[in-house]
């Protein structure tokens, strides 16, 4: 068997290659900043080299005098245009050229514009800020914070989660304990630098660049711009890895787009690895203190969750994962708090599971840490405190497939054999360990527009303004069309990646299956109602046949009966060249501007704990080994299983690629990843790949993903439980948990290193 | 990235003559207007970064002198022209059976695709990757002299606890300098004052109060080929490199052991540490600890204990005094477990 193409169980597609394989694997997949323009300027970023302060002077002689340079675009040269919002589409509130302040380190003063890649960037380089600096606040116990509530501050963070009397219970609880963890600083770090390429035909603007939500990024340019929306296009057909990064929209986007005005000659801008890690959003860095009490029987009776999380100070990003780990066990009684701490930092903003991966982490290794206390097998503990509604307002999950995650994952790891005594498992010179953990991430869905037309000769053509991040979209989106319209794969082509296109919601939260393969059932179901009428109608070839009783398969109309009909010959009758439908699909309970938002660029999520009738999350159960060297304490992680259930599996192969992928990178969360911040001046410190490490080939060995079957029709019509974000979360617990296991060392700071094993 | 001059000399004594032409006797390498190129896999890096700004570039690839790109096992030892990339040499039948630690030092550096570029002689030439010189915004000794050092109160995991100055604490980086310096190889150099030889122990210069010098070399020196002798017992040798991840990092510590052994009892011990010093590190006293002694666990930590035992920790790198001892203990004991 393939091992990346997974036989489909109950309720799961075929694992089709994905329709963009051969372009991308022979480059022919034309990424933003790869796609030829003829007569284009290229644009560097100077940016800040202090992270508080004012530019009291910029010296723009040395720049200027480089051969080749066109302009620089500095303060000033903004000032016609709006400033960047904070929100959705927007990354940050700061106008980094319309006011000389200096809010964070990397910040940008200036855009050198040249003839060539090279002459803008030293002309960059040559472009000399003085500064009048001030001591600036980096993060967690630096003097100058500010701490804040966090609950109302963002519209995704309502309220401080709690349920019964937290207080009493954890007071009378017989086994207790009480702890605190932390995350760094992350940052995306995706292989496809940030770029914006932008062009002016007239007035109508076109910008290529790299984006997770073009109908947003129109909308909101439009606004900065101060012109029609549908005088922007956001073009983004491929994109280089995202994992959030390219959700909201940076001030570079403006900037590039202004310098091509003034120049009246396409301009782009590719932000350099170090840059990115000033100009672009990154993963908070999250302090947790969590409380556990429960009986003797291993009921838990009180959990309480409090986090800390660093911003920036003018945009209150929150993190804000209490949600789901106060909505995770049978707890009893809960009790959450989320505090922001404002720092002279850029805003962070979303990656890849943002709120679960940092709080879920923390919760999973308390819930190992008190396995522990209780003498538990941590499984087992887990298994004890299953919930039958959801603690916080005692709804029903619309499907939670956790045990059964946790049993499959545990029988194919191989947890039956795991001694649980500390230290006793050893190979050679080797200790030996293992834990596990849970995942979890909401399900959420959005109103999503698409447009499909089946033609007469066969072919179909499916638009939908989603984007192709590298989950496989566009693969799965085909599959649904293909499916319902009796199509096969390689007839239909998929365009995505532009807002000309019928919009779609944001390419985060893992909405994007759901949603956009519910609007194309939607305009597939749409087209077959009109060929059923045709056919069934008098004199039609299946005249008297009712709808329920007709397929559509190879080309035909198939009814029960046996009898069927080209579908060619139904358009043929039709008089028609092709069937086109453009569906606009709202989910269950969205407002009546739902479609209205979903143009504007904002569309309302639904799902997760906002829906009335049932809290909607995917579940699942990862399963680590370490290995920890008797004298030198590195960590090697030799093998990992995870067992997920997410509703429909559209396509065994791409799911699997992201829970794999998912799983990599939460190895890396726990042993590697982080940005290390210089205390003194507020910056960072590893802004490449030669320092900010992550996982490579050799670091990864067995790793085996387990698909577990899940029917849950409630989600939204296509009956799919996003997944994109799910394999990561719980990993780095389950690493911690397997660390203790093989050296009684708890670590409650990720990452993991090295010489917190030495000690 | 600033315009340059590229130049293609046809063969050393026509690179040692244009670049004696661009630069003078004071000139530092790595300062130098006219500087030499192989691999290119550290110096463009530079380059790029603005960290390098030579103006004038001299590749070596094209050299006619064929001895550059040869490697000649001898009885004499082994010769490695200065043009073999580093892929090769960790591939080398001769070289994995005569001495292992040369093989796993270059295998455990870098990438395969890195491997396959950087030449032998620019290798143990690489520049420190200390963050703080790897960007310019940073105050740095060694990139502006007398600038001050970032490093030196800031995040310092990745810094040298050996040999380091108040004016510096950059880590060498380099693995294969680790078992060259190990096993007493000689540089062989041609410069426009004529062809010399420096032991490796002399090459590089410890920061001291000038830690912009990092070599013995003359701006217009050439290295041809590094010669190691010939070590019968280095068949009982290894590296052992330990990082972060598995592979393609810096080492945090690193050890290059051979150990001339009858029985269990050390005759001769060659130790050098990586990961952990500012220059390749031999561990003399450490060597000298362990001959004549039995080689067990509590002897090998007494030779760990020797190395470090001048070690100058800062905020953040304290942890490599105790992870480059057991990485030494460990070493020692893997490779007396050695079948050589």
């Amino acid at each position: 068997m393939d091992a990346a193409a997974p036989r489909p169980k109950e309720n799961m597609g075929e694992p089709l290659p994905r329709v963009d394989a051969r372009l991308k694997v022979t480059g022919q997949a034309h990424y933003p900043a790869d796609l030829p323009i003829a007569n284009i300027a290229y644009g560097a970023l100077a940016t800040s080299s202090i992270a508080k302060g004012k530019v009291t002077k910029l010296r723009l002689d040395d720049a200027r005098a480089v051969p080749g340079l066109l302009d620089i675009v500095t303060y000033g040269d903004m000032d016609k245009v709006d400033k960047p919002k904070f929100g959705n589409s927007g990354a940050t509130s700061i106008g980094p050229l319309h006011d000389r302040t200096i809010f964070h380190d990397g910040q940008i003063v200036a855009l050198a514009v040249a003839e060539t890649f090279e002459a803008a960037e030293e002309a960059a380089r040559l472009i000399r800020a003085e500064y009048e600096e001030e001591k600036p606040t980096a993060t967690f116990d630096s003097p100058g914070t500010a701490t804040i509530p966090a609950a109302g501050k963002s519209p995704l963070f309502k309220e401080d989660v709690k349920a019964g009397d937290f207080d009493a219970a954890y007071a009378d609880a017989a086994v207790k304990i009480d702890q605190r963890y932390s995350t760094p600083t992350q940052h995306h770090n995706p292989i496809e630098l940030f770029s914006t390429t932008a062009f002016w035909e007239g007035d109508q603007l076109t910008v290529h660049e790299p984006s997770q939500n073009v109908t947003g990024w129109k909308v909101e340019l439009a606004r900065q711009l101060k012109i029609d929306p549908a005088k922007v296009r956001i073009v983004s057909p491929f994109i280089g890895g995202a994992f959030g990064s390219k959700g909201p929209m940076t001030p570079r986007t403006a900037i590039v787009a202004v310098a091509a005005k003034r120049l009246g000659r396409p301009v782009r801008c590719v932000t350099s690895r170090m840059q990115a890690f000033g100009t672009q959003t990154y993963r908070a860095e999250t302090r947790h203190r969590i409380r556990i009490g429960a009986g003797r029987d291993g009921h838990i009776t009180a959990f309480a969750h409090e986090g800390w999380e660093v911003t920036s100070r003018p945009d209150p990003y929150v993190v804000g994962g209490t949600s789901a780990t106060g909505r995770m066990y049978d707890y009893g009684s809960v009790l959450t708090h989320v505090s922001l701490v404002q720092a002279d930092r850029n805003t962070p903003g979303y990656m890849r599971s943002p709120p679960e991966t940092p709080y879920v982490y923390a919760l999973e290794n308390a819930m190992d840490e008190m396995a522990v206390a209780l003498g538990m097998d941590p499984v087992e503990f887990r298994r004890i405190n299953e919930p039958k509604t959801e603690p916080i307002g005692k709804k029903p999950f619309s499907s939670r497939s956790l045990i059964r995650c946790y049993d499959e994952a545990a029988e194919a790891f191989g947890w039956a054999k795991r001694d649980p005594k500390i230290g006793a498992m050893r190979d050679g010179e080797w200790l030996v360990g293992m834990g596990c953990a849970t995942a979890i991430y909401p399900t959420a869905v959005a109103p999503c527009a698409a447009r499909v037309r089946l033609t007469v000769d066969g072919d179909v053509r499916l638009q939908c303004g989603s984007h192709e991040i590298g989950t496989g979209v566009r693969t799965v989106a085909g599959q649904m069309a293909s499916e319902r319209l009796g199509v096969s794969i390689d007839r239909i082509s998929v365009e995505m990646g532009d807002s000309s296109l019928p919009p779609a919601p944001v390419s985060g939260g893992s909405i994007s299956t759901a949603s956009v393969c519910s609007a194309v059932l939607m305009a597939c179901d749409a087209i077959r109602t009109k060929l059923y009428a045709a056919a069934t109608a008098e004199g039609g070839p299946l005249a008297g046949s009712h709808n329920e009783e007709l397929e559509l398969a190879g080309g035909k109309i198939v009814a029960k009966s046996g009898a069927s009909a080209k579908v060619e010959d139904v358009l043929k009758a039709m008089q028609v060249g092709a069937i086109e439908e453009y569906a606009e699909f709202a989910p269950k309970g969205a407002t009546p501007d739902a479609l209205k938002k979903l143009y504007a660029g904002t569309p309302e999520f639904h799902g997760g704990d906002q829906d009335e009738d049932s809290v909607k999350y995917a579940f699942g159960a990862e399963f680590v080994e370490v290995r920890i060297n008797r004298h030198t304490r590195e960590i090697r992680v030799p093998r990992i299983v995870g067992a997920f259930a997410a509703g429909r599996i559209m396509n065994t192969r791409t799911a699997r690629s992201q829970l794999m992928g998912g799983m990599i990178w939460g190895i890396g969360q726990a042993l590697q990843e982080a940005t290390e911040i210089d205390r003194r001046y507020a910056r960072y410190v590893n802004r490449d790949l030669q320092d900010y490490l992550v996982p490579v080939n050799a670091d990864i060995k067995d790793l085996q993903v387990i698909l577990v079957p899940e029917v849950d029709p409630a989600v939204n019509p296509a009956g799919v439980k996003g997944l994109g974000e799910l394999g990561n979360v719980g990993t780095a617990a389950a690493v911690a948990s397997a660390v203790y296991h093989a050296t009684g060392k708890r670590i409650r700071d990720l990452p993991i290193r090295i010489e917190q094993l030495l000690v | 990235m600033r315009p340059f001059v590229y130049e293609q000399p046809a063969d050393i004594s026509a690179a040692v003559a244009i670049a004696s032409r661009f630069t003078t006797n004071d000139d530092q390498p790595t300062r130098a207007n006219a500087q030499f190129i192989a691999g290119g896999t550290n110096l463009a890096d530079y380059m790029k970064l603005g960290v390098a700004e030579p103006n004038r570039l001299l590749d070596l690839n094209r050299l006619k002198e064929s001895g550059l790109r040869q490697i000649r096992v001898t009885d004499d030892g082994i010769r490695f022209g200065a043009l073999v990339r580093m892929g090769e040499a960790a591939d080398h039948a001769e070289v994995k059976r005569r001495y292992p630690v040369i093989a796993d030092s270059l295998r455990l550096a870098a990438s395969g695709q890195i491997r396959n570029m950087a030449s032998l002689a620019g290798n143990i030439l690489q520049r420190t990757r200390c963050e703080y010189f790897r960007e310019t915004s940073w105050q740095c000794n060694k990139r502006v002299p007398g600038s001050g050092c970032a490093a030196m109160e800031g995040f310092n995991r990745q810094h040298a606890v050996l040999g380091g100055s108040d004016a510096c604490i950059a880590t060498y980086h380099g693995d294969f300098a680790q078992a060259l310096i190990a096993l007493d190889a000689v540089v062989h150099a041609e410069g426009s004052r004529g062809a010399r030889s420096i032991p490796f122990a002399k090459l590089h210069r410890q920061p001291g109060d000038t830690p912009h010098i990092e070599t013995d070399l003359a701006a217009d020196e050439i290295i041809t080929a590094i010669a190691v002798p010939a070590v019968p017992w280095a068949r009982r040798s290894l590296y052992l490199k330990i990082r972060d991840r598995e592979s393609y990092a810096f080492a945090l510590a690193s050890a290059a052991v051979a150990l001339d052994l009858d029985g269990e009892t050390v005759r001769e011990a060659r130790i050098a540490l990586g990961g952990v010093a500012t220059v390749p590190w031999r561990a003399g006293a450490a060597e000298q600890s362990l001959q004549g002694k039995k080689l067990d666990e509590t002897s090998a930590e007494a030779a760990a204990d020797a190395a470090f035992a001048q070690a100058q920790p800062r905020q953040h790198n304290a942890f490599k005094i105790e992870l480059g001892k057991r990485t030494l203990v460990r070493a020692l004991l893997e490779t007396r477990d050695m079948k050589a």
